[in-house]
């Protein structure tokens, strides 16, 4: 008999945060790191969270040898700071990547939002992340998800001309409408990439309301949790759970029974139902598209809306965006290894979400992953980083510039002289990238 | 009710307050008998006496306007009870008067009850004075309960409360703690919580207030509960100014005192004119930090950026707001707080102070300790540079003020009486 798949995905990303900025620090400061919060934070959920949790996977793939898996994607902010702050962090992950039952896949480096604004820029990001993953982990995505699971139809073919077969998105009931998220779908516009859809439900149910009290269904254990699983497959192909792996331990401390459940649930689900665990790239080779999914507006799996009004919905969100993205051409023109770092930094996704003034509405859950009192606070401070930052670009731009202009005297091309080829481009950016990390680590 | 000022001319946030709340009381169907001191009316008071013989017929006349107010009826007592001002002050006040000789005697207009007594020659004595005009009229009025706004009638409401065996309400604006910081004055704070003891329940206008009630007063927290203030902006209309100045301005305004931090407000503007030259700060007001405010000022040679008003009043000061770009309360202690409210009306962005009730209740304001001069220069700054904030941040705040109605604090209030009732 066809056996149906569960396939579990957690999303590792841990953001580089920045200093309380004052304006008056602007030109003479830059510096724009917390260090001591970036430190901590990492120790603490590196503790509670990631080493904990990566030793029950391991324990379990070692349980069921090659009945469980599992996938991540770790974004390279998180990585470059377990590096800095928790290396034992990577060390688990490795072993992990060892047993060949996890999948990594692919994103931005920086958890970025690039993919809405440029394809030449998203690219590169996500070449970057590519890199970082082969370095650490020896192995080559082969699934993309984007920064909270962003997905449209146009960054779905995008991700397709990157050479992505499968793609993971969010199961927005808007998008869906009768549909069901348990099937492969795949990109209206590209059909040879395939779409995994979340089951918000089932995965909220444990990424949300696990340690609820008031929700109907606490306390919720894992045998009837593969139960609910069993009986929502009837007709369907597979379940998607994805979350974020902070779940474990960090947003559901470990009183809650949370990795007892974890634990636990292989064992419910061999035992009650004809599940098998695959990664996202095994559950799409296996299971046949239904249907294209026409996505012409970019969801995401944030908050009730599953849009984007949680990074970019008011103006705040948008002048800080436009700001960060209006500088690009410069930032690459000039190409310097310490801007570039700071470009990287500067984009996570995490800056626009402090900024969300829906803080007030879907507030516990924003309210705690931001570590600013107000949106309006969030906006000063990244506006006053990004206004020192910008001034930077500008200085280096127009030096390069004039240097240019000067030594173009002689030289027949000018023009040449100013536009960076890309691979070059790139390739000094990797170097500027070690740089950086070699100069950070002494 | 028991109240000691009331619109149109008030020296603070209190007489707002009791229009707002006994309008609130009057739609929730809630009749209110409001009593309150009258001042003498002399012509020799200094600028803090503000209610006289002429603002008491503004008043009534205000009265008949509004249809609702047939629930409310008035009562003034002849009175020296002056608010904002401590024991030693009134002291110097009255006996100012007496050298004066103006000290004719005074019966409140459309006041059924002459009170013939003595003016006392101290604060503490007209409170008693009060007290005991209060039981008489306690004896002879139908009411179910007494509420009493601040300490100068707490008095007032324990007297009434022991003639009628009604239960007691006692509304705290502000306390001593916020008015004077560490120095208070005992015996203020002893009556004050004689009030507070005595109450069946006790009001505070903020959670900022209650945790003070409970703390600092010792009192039982069960019996302690917020309402939070409101505004009413029915009689606010637009105003269109010309601007003198091309820069920007950034506004305090307030009493220049103590619990009103305007030093903060001078050393954040310091840090501001040194990295964002295009702008002016005006200090609206007065106080007796004004002077050492002015020292200040031109020691950090800031004077032709930074200027004083004087006290506003009126008109003035919502003028003051359709000048200003960006509002700043960065108070030390401040129990409630409605300028900011009264700001954001006119569309200005606000910074108020974490110490501040209001704080509690507003979400488009930015929020920043009183002390940390940084983060007050970092949050004018902003909302001076950045465009895309000041707009969010007027914008919003506007929605956000519309929406605090007396009504819902006076329906909190309503249903406090009702179970006080019982």
């Amino acid at each position: 008999m066809n056996k149906k798949t569960l396939c579990l995905y957690f999303q590792v990303h841990q953001p580089v945060r920045l200093r309380k900025y004052h304006f008056f620090d602007l030109g003479k400061s830059h510096d724009y790191y917390d260090d001591f919060a970036n430190r901590t934070i990492t120790r603490k959920v590196a503790k509670r969270c990631y080493l904990p949790a990566n030793q029950m996977m391991l324990e379990l793939i070692q349980k069921y040898g090659k009945n469980f898996k599992v996938s991540f994607s770790i974004s390279g902010l998180a990585l470059e700071q377990f590096e800095k702050y928790a290396p034992e962090v990577i060390e688990s992950f490795k072993a992990l990547a060892k047993t060949g039952c996890v999948e990594f896949l692919a994103e931005t480096y920086s958890h970025s939002l690039a993919s809405l604004v440029d394809e030449k820029e998203f690219n590169l990001q996500v070449k970057q992340h590519a890199d970082l993953i082969k370095k650490l982990f020896d192995y080559t995505p082969v699934t993309f998800r984007n920064t909270e699971l962003v997905y449209s139809d146009k960054i779905g073919e995008m991700v397709a001309r990157m050479g992505y077969k499968t793609m993971l998105t969010e199961g927005a009931k808007h998008v869906l409408g009768w549909k069901s998220p348990d099937f492969v779908y795949t990109n209206s516009l590209n059909p040879k990439l395939k779409l995994l859809l979340k089951n918000f439900r089932l995965s909220d149910d444990i990424a949300f309301r696990f340690s609820d009290k008031s929700w109907g269904e606490w306390p919720l254990t894992a045998e009837k949790y593969a139960g609910w699983l069993a009986e929502s497959v009837k007709n369907e192909d597979l379940i998607n759970l994805f979350m974020d792996y902070e779940t474990l331990g960090e947003h559901q401390d470990v009183s809650t029974g949370i990795f007892a459940f974890m634990a636990n649930l292989p064992q419910q689900v061999f035992a009650t139902s004809a599940f098998e665990f695959l990664t996202p790239a095994e559950a799409a080779a296996k299971h046949q598209p239904v249907a294209p999914l026409n996505v012409p507006f970019a969801i995401s799996w944030a908050d009730e809306e599953r849009d984007l009004t949680a990074w970019l919905g008011n103006e705040l969100q948008l002048e800080a965006f436009e700001e960060l993205y209006k500088v690009r051409d410069k930032v690459k023109a000039v190409n310097d290894p310490a801007l570039n770092y700071d470009y990287c930094c500067l984009q996570a996704s995490d800056h626009f979400y402090y900024m969300c003034t829906k803080l007030f509405s879907d507030g516990a859950v924003h309210k705690y992953f931001t570590p600013y009192d107000s949106p309006y606070e969030a906006f000063i401070n990244y506006m006053n980083v990004l206004s020192d930052f910008v001034a930077r670009v500008d200085e280096k731009y127009d030096n390069k510039e004039k240097k240019a202009v000067k030594s173009s005297v002689p030289v027949e091309a000018p023009v040449k002289k100013t536009v960076v080829p890309k691979a070059s481009a790139e390739k000094n950016m990797k170097e500027g990238k070690k740089a950086v990390s070699r100069t950070r680590k002494k | 009710m028991f109240g000691w000022e009331f619109p149109p001319h008030i020296a603070g946030g209190l007489g707002t307050a009791c229009l707002g709340l006994t309008k609130g009381l009057a739609k929730q169907g809630v009749e209110v008998l409001f009593v309150m001191p009258k001042a003498s009316g002399d012509e020799d008071q200094s600028s803090a006496k503000i209610i006289n013989a002429s603002d008491v017929e503004a008043l009534y006349n205000l009265a008949d306007i509004e249809e609702y107010w047939k629930n409310i009826n008035f009562m003034e007592v002849g009175s020296n009870l002056i608010p904002y001002m401590d024991p030693e002050q009134f002291e110097r006040e009255v006996s100012e008067q007496k050298k004066y000789g103006n000290r004719t005697e005074r019966i409140g207009f459309k006041n059924k009850y002459t009170f013939s007594g003595k003016y006392g020659a101290n604060l503490m004595e007209e409170v008693a004075r009060y007290a005991m005009v209060a039981a008489t009229i306690a004896r002879q009025q139908r009411f179910d309960v007494i509420h009493a706004h601040d300490w100068l009638t707490y008095a007032a409401g324990i007297a009434a409360k022991k003639v009628t065996g009604k239960p007691l309400v006692i509304h705290v604006h502000a306390t001593e703690f916020d008015r004077s910081g560490e120095n208070v004055n005992s015996l203020v704070f002893n009556l004050e919580r004689q009030g507070m003891l005595a109450a069946d329940r006790v009001i505070t206008v903020s959670n900022l207030t209650r945790n003070i009630v409970i703390n600092r007063y010792g009192i039982d927290p069960a019996k302690v509960v917020t309402v939070h203030n409101a505004v009413d902006f029915q009689s606010y209309s637009e105003m269109n100014v010309e601007r003198g100045v091309k820069e920007k301005v950034v506004t305090f305004l307030g009493r220049i005192t103590y619990q009103k931090g305007p030093e903060y407000f001078i050393e954040a503007a310091n840090k501001v004119l040194k990295a964002y030259p295009n702008v002016r700060f005006v200090m609206a007001g007065s106080g007796d930090l004004m002077n050492r405010s002015i020292r200040r000022v031109a020691r950090l040679k800031i004077a032709t950026r930074f200027h004083f008003t004087g006290f506003l009043r009126g008109q003035d000061v919502q003028k003051m707001f359709a000048h200003s770009d960006v509002y700043v309360m960065p108070s030390v202690s401040e129990p409630f707080g409605i300028s900011p409210l009264e700001a954001m009306r006119s569309g200005v962005p606000t910074i108020i102070s974490k110490q501040s009730g209001v704080a509690e209740v507003l979400k488009h304001a930015i929020k920043v300790d009183f002390w940390d001069v940084d983060a007050l220069a970092d949050s004018i700054y902003g909302l001076l540079k950045y465009p895309a904030l000041s707009e969010m941040a007027g914008r919003c705040g506007l929605d956000e003020v519309n929406t605090l109605k007396w009504e819902n604090a006076a329906f909190k209030l309503k249903k406090i009486y009702e179970e006080v009732k019982r």
